[in-house]
C-alpha cells in the first residue's frame, strides 16, 4: 500500500522540476505558437538570404562600375596599332576620362584563357585590341565619344555596358534594404504574436494565478511559469522553421549559368551560420514579450 | 500577528465595513460569524493582504499592509495558511501536488518532503486520494485538501473561511479537532463560519473569542453562544 504511494510522490516531484507545470498545458495554443514561430523563422531565413544576396550583387556590380568601360579595336593586324594610338589620343582629349590604357598581350591572353586554354598564340589571331577606360569625375559623354571615335577611329567600338547597370546597382541596394526591413518586420511580428498568445494564456489562467498568489507565489515566479513556456515554444518553432528554410535553400537547383540572382539566393561561407542566430533571437523576443505581458496582466490582476 | 486599527473597506464606492479594530495575538483562537453577505470573506481577505483597506490600517506581523509591495505580501502570505471558502485548486495537478504547491512556489520542494506529505495526508484523512485530480474530490475532501495545503508551510496563522461548509457533522467535528490541535501547537487560528453549533462545540474545548460582523462593524458576541 505504501510503495505505490511513494512512487506517485516521486513521479510528481520529478516532473515538478520547473514552474511551467503549475500552468495547465494548452495543446492548441502550443501548436499555434510553434507553427507561427516556425513560419516566421522560415520567412526570416529567406529575408536574410535575400538581403545578403542583394548585398553581394550590389557590391559586385558596383565594383564593375567603378572599374570602367572598354574600347575594342577591331582592325586588320596592320592597322591595329595605329588605330589604337589614335583611339588613345582621342581618349586623352575626352573630358571625364581619368585614364586609358591598352591591354598588353599577356592581359588579353589571360582574359581569353578561360575559353581557349593557356598559351594561346594571340599574334596569329584577329583578336581585337582592348583599351581599358577609367572614368573620372562625373564620367564622360558616351554618345559624344562614340561619334568622335566613329569619325576618327572607325575600327573602335565603345562598350559602356557597365553604365546601364547603374540603376541595377541602386535596385540591388534597395532590395538589400527591403530584405532587412522584412527581417525587422518578421521579428516584430513574432513579438506581437507571442504577446497575443501570452495575453490569451494569462487571461485564461486568471484562476491559476489566483491560486498561486494564495499560496504565496511572487509575481516573478508566476511570470516565469509563462515566460519559460513561451520562450521554449518559440525557440523550438523557430529552430524547426529555420532548419526547413535552410534545407529549402540547399535544395535550390544550382544552375550557375542560368543566371546569377536566382541561384545567388543562398548563403556563402560564414553566412550559413546566420540562420543559426534566428532561433535564439526569436526566443529572446518571446522572452521579452511574455515578460512584459505577464507583468502587465499581473499588475492588472493585483 | 494581525492587527486592525479602525479599518474600513468599500467595494467600488459602497462602504461595506468600517471602524474595525482587532488584535489577533499569537496563539489566539477566533471565530468570525455574521449573516451571509455581511463581509466575513472580505474581512479575511483584508487579513492576508488580498484586499487593501480603504481606511485605517491593517498590520501583518507588525508591518502596515499598505507599505508592502506585492513580493512582500507574497512573503507574508507564506506565514498565513488560508483555507478559501470555495477551495480553489490547480485542476490539472493531482491532489498531492496541489497540497505540495506552496513548497513548489517557494522553492522548498525537496525529495524528503514525501514523509511530511504522507503524514499530512493521513492527518487530514486523504490517504489513497493522492493521485486524484481536484475536480474528482467530494466537497469535504476538497476542504480537507485545502486545509492540508494551508498547513504545508507550517504557517503561524491559519485563516479558514467556512471550512465546514460542505461536510456533515461528523466531518466538521473532525476538522474542528484538527484546527484546535493546531492551535494547541501554538498557531493563531481564525475561522469564519455561520455554523453556531460548531462554535458551541469548539468553546467546550478551547478558549475562543467569537466576533460577529453585522451592519458593517465588528462586535464581540456575548455569552448567548
Ligand atoms: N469583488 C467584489 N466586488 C464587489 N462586491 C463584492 C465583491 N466581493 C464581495 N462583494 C460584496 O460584499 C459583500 C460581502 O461579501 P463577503 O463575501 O465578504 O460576505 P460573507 O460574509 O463572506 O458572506 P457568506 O457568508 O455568504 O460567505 C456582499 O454583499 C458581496 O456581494
Ligand atoms: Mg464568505
Amino acid at each position: 500500500m505504501i510503495l505505490p504511494r511513494l512512487d506517485i510522490l516521486k513521479g510528481a516531484l520529478r516532473r515538478d522540476a520547473g514552474a511551467d507545470r503549475v500552468v495547465p498545458p494548452a495543446g492548441f495554443t502550443v501548436r499555434l505558437t510553434l507553427f507561427t514561430a516556425a513560419a516566421m523563422a522560415f520567412l526570416a531565413v529567406f529575408a536574410l538570404a535575400l538581403s545578403l544576396a542583394a548585398g553581394r550583387l550590389a557590391d559586385t556590380w558596383g565594383e564593375d562600375l567603378a572599374r570602367a568601360s572598354t574600347i575594342r579595336i577591331s582592325a586588320p593586324p596592320g592597322q591595329r596599332d595605329s588605330q589604337t594610338t589614335a583611339a588613345l589620343r582621342v581618349l586623352a582629349q575626352t573630358p571625364g576620362v581619368a585614364s586609358a590604357r591598352a591591354l598588353t598581350p599577356d592581359e588579353q591572353r589571360a582574359l581569353l584563357e578561360p575559353w581557349f586554354g593557356p598559351g594561346l598564340p594571340l599574334e596569329g589571331l584577329p583578336v581585337p585590341q582592348l583599351i581599358e577606360v577609367v572614368e573620372g569625375g562625373d564620367g564622360f559623354d558616351a554618345d559624344g565619344l562614340r561619334l568622335r571615335l566613329q569619325a576618327e577611329v572607325p575600327a573602335a567600338v565603345l562598350d559602356d555596358h557597365t553604365r546601364w547597370r547603374r540603376p541595377l546597382v541602386v535596385a540591388a541596394g534597395r532590395l538589400r534594404l527591403l530584405g532587412w526591413v522584412s527581417l525587422g518586420l518578421i521579428v516584430a511580428a513574432t513579438g506581437a504574436m507571442v504577446t497575443l498568445a501570452a495575453n490569451a494564456a494569462l487571461a485564461a489562467n486568471a484562476q491559476v494565478i489566483a491560486v498561486l498568489r494564495l499560496v504565496g507565489a511572487t509575481d516573478g515566479y508566476i511570470a516565469s511559469a509563462f515566460v519559460r513556456r513561451f520562450t521554449v515554444r518559440t525557440l523550438t518553432g523557430a529552430a524547426i522553421g529555420a532548419a526547413l528554410a535552410v534545407v529549402a535553400l540547399l535544395l535550390l537547383p544550382g544552375a550557375q549559368e542560368a543566371g546569377g540572382f536566382l541561384t545567388g539566393l543562398r548563403f556563402e561561407g560564414w553566412g550559413w551560420l546566420v540562420p543559426l542566430l534566428l532561433p535564439p533571437l526569436s526566443a529572446l523576443v518571446a522572452y521579452l514579450a511574455t515578460e512584459a505581458a505577464a507583468r502587465r496582466v499581473l499588475e492588472d490582476l493585483a | 500577528m494581525i492587527e486592525f486599527e479602525d479599518v474600513a473597506y468599500a467595494y467600488s464606492g459602497d462602504a461595506l465595513l468600517s471602524g474595525l479594530s482587532l488584535t489577533m495575538a499569537p496563539g489566539s483562537f477566533h471565530f468570525l460569524t455574521g449573516p451571509s453577505g455581511s463581509g466575513k470573506t472580505t474581512f479575511l481577505k483584508l487579513c492576508y493582504g488580498a484586499l487593501r483597506a480603504s481606511g485605517g490600517q491593517v498590520r501583518l506581523f507588525g508591518q502596515p499592509v499598505e507599505t508592502l509591495d506585492r513580493d512582500r505580501v507574497a512573503y507574508a502570505r507564506r506565514r498565513i495558511g488560508v483555507v478559501h471558502q470555495d477551495c480553489q485548486f490547480l485542476d490539472h495537478l493531482p491532489v498531492i501536488e496541489n497540497i505540495a504547491l506552496p513548497l513548489t512556489v517557494t522553492g522548498q520542494a525537496s525529495p524528503d518532503q514525501n514523509a511530511n506529505l504522507t503524514e499530512l495526508m493521513t492527518w487530514v484523512g486523504l490517504t489513497g486520494r493522492e493521485a486524484a485530480l481536484p475536480p474528482e474530490l467530494s466537497g469535504g475532501e476538497r476542504q480537507r485538501a485545502a486545509l492540508a495545503r494551508a498547513l504545508i508551510l507550517s504557517p503561524e496563522v491559519i485563516l479558514a473561511d467556512e471550512p465546514t461548509g460542505n461536510v456533515d457533522w461528523e466531518m466538521s467535528q473532525r476538522l474542528l479537532r484538527l484546527l484546535i490541535e493546531l492551535n494547541r501547537m501554538g498557531k493563531t487560528v481564525m475561522i469564519a463560519t455561520h455554523d453556531l453549533m460548531l462554535i458551541r462545540a469548539a468553546k467546550a474545548q478551547v478558549q475562543a473569542r467569537v466576533l460577529r460582523i453585522a451592519g458593517g462593524t465588528l462586535q464581540t458576541a456575548g455569552a448567548d453562544l
